[in-house]
């Protein structure tokens, strides 16, 4: 029986899609959620970057979050692929991904730690980046095609944070006039069992934002 | 041999980013067209196929969409070229590991040369050198325990990290000439030393890497545009 650990912080959106990945392929795992101020296996397991999530198989500790969906891709192979078999695609997803969380998702949050005019002048550029991910989704419901994969996990926070964070915010980004494909995306992917029987659910996440707006990040 | 210009490649001779694609490109013996870019006055094919960062490398492949990021298209070269000389290792623990200092040596470790190149003085040079000497040290420490023994990151033969840090070595020199000391040195990471003199003089490295010339003048590019 080989076992599988993960180690996390809450709310985390790095840890979050992990979880959705290990659902989904349906590999039995247990999670340990430390406190931020208070996380002594983190810091073991992951001595560079202090931080969650940290993925503990047999052992050994695999760090960083898209590189753990990868290797949960390639370790547990046949069920619910996450990257695509074509190369090309595969790099596509890849290169999405980094920009997500580079870009997108530091955009995003920082739009909502911003108040004021700091925000007014922000939600350009804000807005921009969400355009480029509305244009991740063509013809299909998910980012990776037919079905949710290695995008849509790396996306995941969008879809599971975005209404907490304008419920907490008092600001909307996710308009479905502007971008209907996303918003269509957003109630796919909730309603996929995996990832809407996953903890945290929107009440919770809302009540925990508006205990701190600090703890947005991770 | 009949593959010829079916890969192109958009790059600048100073960018480390874009030397490492042309080691892998050189280690799987393909043949591609090296469109230099000039990065004060890029080209409208870099902009159109780079919209989102308009940076170097990117790769076009046969035609199709263009492929970007340096890692993004090391690991596409990998795949399409699996059996001419494996970058990546097969087994997922092993990438694992690569993958992630791969990204380290990208966003920690040159981050510190660049906030070095960008503190004034002397003492505050000194600060981030001591870091470096620590981050040198876990590289260190990363490079006897992959390598096994062996002559590489990758083992017998050029890995993953061999290309990424190996294709950074130029910039290091460059460093060490400009600031008067030692990144890698015999007490601190002796198997490192060995190991940068014998990446540095791999055959499929030579013509990958560029002269310190380009380097400086690049380097008094990024003085004045990102001081």
């Amino acid at each position: 029986m080989e076992k599988v650990k993960l180690l996390g912080t809450w709310p985390n959106p790095f840890v979050q899609r992990v979880v959705w990945a290990l659902k989904l392929k349906g590999i039995e795992y247990e999670i340990i959620y430390e406190d931020r101020a208070n996380k002594s296996e983190l810091l073991k397991y992951n001595p560079i970057y202090k931080n969650a999530p940290v993925l503990v198989h047999n052992d050994i500790p695999i760090c960083d979050s898209l590189v753990i969906l990868e290797y949960i891709d390639e370790t547990w192979k046949d069920a619910s692929p996450l990257l695509p078999q074509d190369p090309l695609l595969k790099a596509n997803e890849r290169f999405w991904a980094k920009y997500g969380d580079e870009q997108v998702l530091s955009a995003v949050y920082g739009y909502y730690r911003k108040q004021g005019k700091d925000q007014e002048e922000a939600r350009e550029t804000t807005l921009a980046h969400l355009k480029c991910v509305e244009q991740l989704l063509n013809e299909n419901n998910f980012m990776s095609g037919e079905r949710v994969g290695f995008l849509d996990l790396a996306f995941g926070w969008l879809a599971d944070y975005s209404r907490p964070l304008e419920m907490v915010g008092g600001v909307k980004l996710l308009d479905e006039d502007s971008f209907p494909k996303l918003c269509a995306w957003r109630d796919n992917f909730l309603k996929i069992p995996s990832i809407n029987g996953s903890w945290p659910d929107q009440e919770n996440l809302i009540a925990r934002f508006q205990k701190s707006k600090q703890s947005l990040f991770g | 041999m009949g593959k010829s210009c079916e890969i192109k490649l958009l790059g600048a001779a100073p960018s480390h980013f874009v030397n490492r694609v042309q080691f892998v490109l050189n280690l799987k013996s393909i043949e591609y067209e090296f469109i230099d870019e000039n990065l004060n006055c890029k080209s409208e094919l870099l902009l159109t196929s780079n919209p989102v960062h308009k940076k170097v490398p990117v790769l076009i492949h046969a035609n199709k969409p263009p492929i970007l990021e340096s890692l993004i298209i090391i690991e596409y070269l990998d795949e399409v070229y699996h059996d001419i000389h494996p970058i990546l290792p097969s087994d997922p623990l092993e990438r694992a590991h690569n993958r992630f200092w791969a990204n380290y040596i990208d966003t920690k470790y040159f981050a510190l040369f660049e906030e070095l190149r960008r503190t004034p003085g002397q003492e505050g040079k000194k600060e981030v050198k001591k870091q470096l000497d620590e981050a040198s040290e876990l590289l260190e420490e990363v490079f006897v325990k992959s390598s096994n023994g062996k002559a590489y990151f990758g083992g017998d033969d050029v890995g993953y990290i061999d290309v990424v840090l190996g294709c950074f070595l130029a910039w290091i020199k460059f460093v060490e000439k400009l600031n008067k000391f030692k990144i890698f040195d015999e007490v601190r990471t002796p198997k490192l030393l060995e190991w940068t003199n014998r990446i540095w003089s791999h055959e499929a490295l030579k013509d990958a890497i560029c002269g310190s010339e380009a380097l400086t003048n690049h380097y008094a590019m990024l003085q004045i545009k990102k001081p």
